[in-house]
């Protein structure tokens, strides 16, 4: 999947890579969905020690993937998540991709079937930054971390922390934890609870983890 | 010549590789049918090999070779599984045509399949012509070559024989088990019915069944065969004859069909053949009709006709969800080997979307599972040919499953 931030195989690692890396459990099996060029998957093996399998639709980060030694496939989110099984891993993850998916809701639901957890990270169309520059401009916001134009981005499904919430509470996900860092990377409300406004406003990326409400049953 | 140690049995007996012949003494396609220069073992009549037709086959011989050394674990060895016109001289010069070795850009000394590391091993086919068992070999209750009295084989069959092998060679568990195309489809049916003997599956280039378009080439190819004269309803040897134009005709089709439109294109166009002008004549005045006519005659030298019926059949047959109630993620279900699935964008015989079933399949059981399309022009034959990227993603593949399973780096020179 077209994940547009910089994918970076050195150092250092992707802040939300770094969560991502924490909440997830040593050993767990694992399946990033939109890998890139399988920098989390690398980051989860060596410090999770991870059964790590990647998906990605742009074949020359797959072919620099499986070289490297990771298990990846060609594929697409929006077609080839139906054909795995229901909690075939413990954790799905979708990582900045959900905004160049066509259908954001049946993916989301997917990774909820698939995994028994899901963790998402997307950037977060609601910072003030976009705000302004939509406002400033009236024209569609470029910004350092949204640098495509309107016409040639993947980004076909951008939304807000707070959007994203909602569609959480319709594909019947709990949100475990969802973490929302500032443009230089760093989380918010680490010291004081911030109501859900202001990371949606002070947010320049946000990973939620999430599970299935129906598990619960 | 690397050796194995196996113990004295009472059900095979194995013969060593002959001394390579002169330079200048090229050796015929039937020689090697009977008495192949690779070693080979032959299961005695005591050990039948039971075949889906439901009849068996005994005694029988698996011609092989073999490089690089099997470590004191026995963890290393590499099944090397051909295509259907392929043979065991993978990286050796063939005995026939004095060519390299089919795949040696893939196997040999610092090759993606590193011979420094892994011990290679590809048998011939069980119905093959260069030494295994097939209808070129003598058939004991006759005295006469099989010809058509040879046993319709399938891809299974040929599996079960390559299993006899493995077993001989005192190997419990293969590293890795190979393949393209056809060779794809035993990688397939190793996957399938011999999961916990294999620790990696790298089937490329292939299906998990023959199309209807597949099956019609090859319906193409032997109606050529049958059609010639000279195959005598199969008994051509007895009869001291060879269907040369047939088997010929039979290469022609079917080698149209391992290219691309944009190969074939780009190496003939409509360029004409030693000539400046049409003929008006049914001589070969295009390039491309010259260049098949001697993939025709060249193949026919070193090529069993009724081995090119039966193989061609035994791909016809394949079906693998078939063997699985349908239902080709039931091959795989509870597997644990690792699998690398290889397409071609430009193989229009065994495309991307026969593969991709493939990796469907492997998904729908949670198998652990990589696939790479690599982008080439050259059409199926690309993964016989110099692809910078098959070679990278295999090199990656089997160097990362290797170290995960304690096979010691490749030692240095």
């Amino acid at each position: 999947m077209l994940a547009r931030h910089e994918d970076l195989t050195t150092t250092p690692p992707r802040v939300d890579h770094l969560l991502i890396t924490e909440l997830v459990k040593p050993g767990a099996r694992v399946l990033d969905v939109g890998c890139g060029d399988g920098a989390l998957l690398q980051l989860l093996a060596d410090r999770k020690d991870v059964d790590g399998r990647g998906v990605e639709i742009e074949r020359d980060r797959v072919n620099a993937c499986v070289a490297r030694g990771l298990s990846v496939i060609q594929g697409d989110a929006d077609l080839d998540l139906d054909a795995y099984p229901d909690d075939a891993f413990d954790y799905a993850i979708l990582s900045l991709t959900i905004q160049a998916t066509r259908n954001p809701k049946k993916v989301l639901a997917n990774l909820l079937r698939i995994g028994r957890r899901a963790i998402v990270s997307f950037p977060n169309f609601g910072h003030w930054k976009v705000r302004a520059k939509f406002i400033t401009t009236g024209r569609m916001p470029v910004t350092e971390h949204l640098p495509d134009t309107w016409y040639d981005t993947p980004n076909a499904h951008l939304c807000t922390i707070k959007d994203f919430a909602d569609l959480c509470r319709l594909v019947d996900a709990k949100v475990e934890r969802a973490v929302a860092f500032n443009v230089s990377g760093h989380q918010l409300g680490t010291w004081v609870r911030l109501p859900l406004t202001i990371h949606n406003l002070l947010g320049e990326k946000a990973v939620f983890l999430l599970s299935r409400r129906s598990a619960d049953k | 010549m690397a050796s194995v140690s196996t113990e004295p049995s009472r059900r095979a007996t194995s013969h060593p590789a002959t001394a390579p012949s002169p330079e200048t003494l090229k050796r015929t396609a039937l020689e090697e049918a009977l008495s192949p220069t690779s070693p080979s073992v032959t299961f005695l009549a005591s050990d039948p090999l039971p075949l889906d037709c439901g009849k068996s086959i005994a005694p029988f011989t698996v011609a092989y070779d073999t490089e690089g050394t099997l470590n004191a674990a026995k963890s290393n060895a590499i099944l090397i599984c051909h295509a259907l016109t392929g043979d065991q001289y993978v990286l050796r010069q063939h005995p026939v045509t004095r060519k390299p070795g089919w795949w040696d850009e893939m196997v040999g000394p610092g090759k993606p399949i590193d011979t420094n590391r892994f011990f290679v091993i590809c048998p011939n086919i069980l119905g093959g012509c260069m030494g295994s068992t097939g209808p070129a070999s003598i058939n004991p209750a006759t005295g006469r070559h099989y010809g058509l009295d040879f046993p319709v084989i399938t891809v299974r069959d040929m599996v079960r024989a390559q299993v006899r092998l493995i077993d001989h060679l005192g190997i419990g568990q293969l590293f890795a088990v190979v393949g393209g195309s056809m060779g794809g489809m035993q990688v397939l049916e190793w996957a399938a019915h011999y999961s916990d003997r294999l620790h990696c599956a790298i089937p490329i280039a292939t299906a998990a069944w023959h199309s209807a378009q597949n099956i019609a080439f090859h319906e193409v190819g032997r109606q050529a065969v049958m059609a010639d004269p000279d195959w005598a309803d199969g008994r051509y040897q007895s009869e001291g004859r060879v269907p040369r134009r047939g088997l010929a005709v039979a290469r022609m089709a079917a080698h149209i069909t391992y290219l691309s439109e944009t190969a074939l294109h780009a190496k003939f166009g409509r360029n004409l053949q030693d000539r400046d002008a049409r003929t008006f004549s049914f001589n070969a005045d295009f390039q491309v009709e010259s260049y098949l006519r001697h993939q025709g005659s060249t193949f026919v030298d070193r090529f069993d006709a009724n081995s090119y019926l039966y193989i061609t059949r035994a791909m016809d047959y394949f079906d693998l969800a078939g063997e699985f109630d349908g239902v080709l993620a039931n091959a795989f279900r509870g597997t644990k080997a690792r699998f690398c699935v290889v397409s071609f964008t430009s193989d229009w015989l065994y495309p991307t979307h026969e593969n991709r079933k493939i990796v469907q399949a492997l998904n729908s059981v949670a198998a652990n599972v990589s696939f790479v399309e690599v982008e080439s022009d050259k059409g199926h034959d690309a993964f016989l040919l110099h692809e910078p990227v098959l070679f990278k993603t295999i090199t990656g593949f089997i160097n990362s499953a290797a170290a995960r399973h304690g096979i010691a780096p490749a030692r240095s020179a």
